[in-house]
């Protein structure tokens, strides 16, 4: 709840600062001088005139580049927004090629003359209303900041828009870009029968949505349902098996007593070391039908047939589970090695004069400091295990599939790997865009509902 | 000691040693059976580890003419170290600005950065294609491409960095800024010294990721074997189905994958242990 409520407040700020700022907006309209005046259509030009270049013509330059990219390169594309695209290209009958719209890039550039738009807009207001803050500064009889404070301030006072400013655009460009447009994706018919330039895609509305919902025989319901289901499952299993069994081969290797601890460790944090490409690759061909352990087992007249490791659905379930202890529990001892040297030792000491067995100082003392000061890590590695493409694709690809579920899925698929064989394999991508969606849902609303639960974040002071 | 403890630890040393054996299993495996040769015995699984008679003939044919195992490597190897490179200077920075700068934007920033990372990375693979294709870094432009990809968006993993930096006292800011060093400055002569753990936490992490990625170079690099990496080679030997020395090819391959990136590994161990519990526990 208390996150909630912070949500709110800060949503009220966020207004609260945007109502501002469009105050401050009017008023430098309202009462600039002519120059900031003529700064409503020419970027800048005040700034110019005022001998203040390096601004000046930044906004100019902005204001050049986002006029271009509206108008002189998109225009032709967003103007066909609603549509994708009418005219799909192909061959004339005298045997030429005509090139068509391609939806593809409308809509792709489609959004990015919106983004330009926006862009323009706040440049506009940032323009006018520094332009009017100087007036007011230079009628108060204060001197100007020059170019040269200008340059210098970008390694210092204003240092981390310098920081940023590659950063920022990389991810928008590569990032936010790309997860907009696959958003509207969501909401057209693209995939291998409309494939531009050939054949052209639409918009479809909630139609995606519906089919992913759908438990007709033509629908994914149950699929998705089923896909969803493992996940949930197999996150669970995944982080608190990997939690709890890492954390006991730590305290087995912290014991007093007990001998080469380093050499414990090393075997394995090799784990880790080597690449995963390689271990789980190897790993998912030991227990294939004719692999290592089947044909070992064969060759020396224990089994009669090859056990069906990754051929039948819940062996290979559990197996994939148990497989993962492997990847996850040296993660898990490192973190938990470094963590229980904080416990105090006199805390274990007074415990046992107290009588207290291991176990039961286990139950009081060492777990409730971990679950304390692990809670994040737990809720981030749960939905780092939502995600898990690496281990279920390099050992088994989502095998095996069956007839109960439709569009490729098989039965350790993940939402990820679904999305992945959806995407590559069946080109389908409205629906992959879907589970996209529908991934991001999931992991908010867990994200969002156990965020605030965490003992750390009610109660920070709590262990200190 | 007692005799409670003996026995206690008995087990103990009972457990560890099998989780030993499980632990290397793959490990040993992999290295007998890459020394297994094709030309004498199968090339494909079989089910014995210890080869019947040790041979080179698997690491011979991937040094031969006859595939490019070498160019492959030394793609990823490229990409590997560019996209180490970069990333660390983008983290670095990223975290510099979050850290120890307030400015307008600076949490709804962050707060863009958690939401856009709760989508799958796969989700936009195809539009990241085309988006390549635009600047024409796809199939023969692969490489370049791909670093591309790996630098661009790594901005969004500051979290464990930024933490770390955090944990500098900002006092030191404060003097050093006093004595009329710009924040430029500060960054440069200070806290980058300073955080030597936890940049080479980060760079360490950057320079294993793209030994792994197979999903997304196989997208780029369809079809145009000369830009493909080692991850999307071993993939498919592995996953041919023809065993005409393809699986004792991926054993061979796979070593010389993991040698260097694991003496690399063991070495900074001390700074990822670091680096994961600072991190963990940060969230």
């Amino acid at each position: 709840m208390g996150n909630f409520q912070k949500n709110i407040t800060a949503a009220k700020e966020t207004a609260k600062q945007f109502a501002g700022g469009l105050r401050d907006l009017g008023e430098s309209i309202a009462k600039g001088s002519w120059k900031t005046k003529v700064s409503i259509l020419i970027f800048g030009f005040a700034h110019i005139l005022r001998k203040q270049f390096l601004r000046g013509f930044a906004f100019l330059a902005g204001e050049a580049a986002l006029i271009w990219v509206i108008f002189g390169f998109g225009w032709k594309y967003i103007s066909k927004f609603g549509t994708l695209g009418t005219s799909s290209g192909g061959y004339n009958p005298d045997g030429t090629i005509s090139y068509g719209d391609n939806s593809f890039f409308i809509l792709l550039y489609g959004i990015l003359v919106l983004i330009a738009f926006v862009a323009l807009l706040i440049l506009w207001s940032m323009n006018l209303r520094d332009s009017y803050k100087c007036e007011k500064r230079l009628a108060e009889g204060r001197s100007l900041l020059g170019n040269k404070d200008d340059w210098h301030s970008l390694f210092d006072r204003n240092f981390a828009q310098t920081l940023l400013t590659v950063p920022v655009i990389g991810i928008f460009i590569f990032t936010v870009l790309p997860i907009l447009f696959m958003i509207c994706i969501a909401f057209t018919n693209y995939d291998k029968d409309h494939t531009p330039p050939a054949a052209l895609f639409t918009w479809v509305g909630f139609e995606n949505f519906r089919k992913i919902f759908d438990f007709g025989s033509a629908g994914l319901g149950s699929t998705f349902f089923k896909v969803l289901g493992w996940t949930l499952c197999w996150a669970f299993f995944a982080t608190f098996l990997n939690y709890f069994l890492g954390m006991g081969v730590a305290i087995l290797i912290n014991r007093n007593g007990i001998k080469f601890k380093k050499l414990w460790r090393t075997i394995l944090v090799m784990t880790i070391a080597v690449p995963q490409i390689v271990s789980l690759l190897y790993i998912g061909k030991l227990f294939a039908a004719d692999g290592l352990i089947n044909l070992f087992l064969m060759d020396h007249g224990f089994i009669d047939r090859a056990i069906p490791f990754w051929t039948n659905a819940n062996y290979a379930r559990v197996l994939i589970i148990l497989i993962n202890l492997w990847v996850g529990i040296p993660y898990m001892m490192l973190i938990a090695t470094g963590l229980l040297m904080n416990i105090p030792a006199d805390l274990y000491e007074s415990a046992r004069i107290d009588g207290a067995n291991s176990f039961q100082m286990f139950r009081k003392i060492t777990l409730p400091y971990m679950l304390f000061v692990t809670g994040p890590f737990l809720l981030t590695s749960f939905t780092g295990n939502l995600n898990n493409f690496n281990v279920i694709y390099l050992l088994n690809k989502g095998q095996p599939k069956s007839m109960s579920l439709s569009d490729g899925a098989g039965a350790t698929d993940l939402l990820v790997t679904w999305l992945y064989t959806v995407t590559v394999t069946n080109n389908d991508y409205k629906i992959a865009a879907v589970i996209g969606i529908m991934v991001f849902i999931v992991t908010a609303v867990i994200s969002l509902a156990v965020y605030g639960m965490l003992p750390s974040v009610k109660d920070e002071e709590g262990f200190q | 000691m007692s005799k409670k403890r003996k026995i206690g630890n008995f087990f103990t040393y009972v457990v560890l040693i099998i989780i030993s054996v499980i632990w290397l299993f793959p490990f040993v495996g992999l290295v007998l059976q890459s020394f297994r040769s094709y030309v004498t015995e199968f090339g494909g699984m079989v089910g014995y580890l210890v080869p019947k008679k040790f041979s080179l003939d698997s690491y011979i044919y991937l040094f031969s003419g006859e595939c490019k195992f070498i160019r492959w490597y030394l793609n990823t190897l490229i990409i590997a170290l560019c996209v180490t490179a970069g990333q660390t200077v983008v983290v670095v920075c990223v975290s510099y600005a979050l850290s120890r700068m307030r400015f307008a934007g600076r949490s709804f920033l962050m707060r863009t950065w958690l939401i856009l990372g709760m989508f799958p990375g796969f989700l936009t693979m195809i539009c990241l294609y085309f988006l390549l294709k635009l600047l024409g870094l796809t199939q023969a432009g692969a490489v370049p491409g791909l670093i591309l990809i790996g630098i661009a968006s790594s901005g969004m993993g500051y979290y464990v960095c930024k933490g770390y930096f955090d944990t500098i006292p900002k006092s030191l800011d404060e003097a050093a800024r006093i004595d009329g060093a710009t924040r430029a400055q500060i960054l440069i002569s200070m806290i980058v010294p300073l955080s030597k753990p936890i940049i080479i936490y980060t760079a360490l992490v950057a320079f294993m990721a793209p030994w792994c990625d197979y999903v997304f170079a196989s997208y780029v690099a369809f079809g145009h074997s000369n830009s493909y990496n080692v991850a999307v080679s071993l993939q498919n030997w592995v996953w041919t189905n023809d065993y005409q020395g393809f699986f004792t090819r991926f054993c061979a391959g796979g070593i010389l994958v993991a040698i260097p990136v694991t003496i690399l590994f063991m070495c900074l161990q001390k700074y990822y242990v670091e680096g994961v519990t600072g991190g963990a526990v940060k969230g």
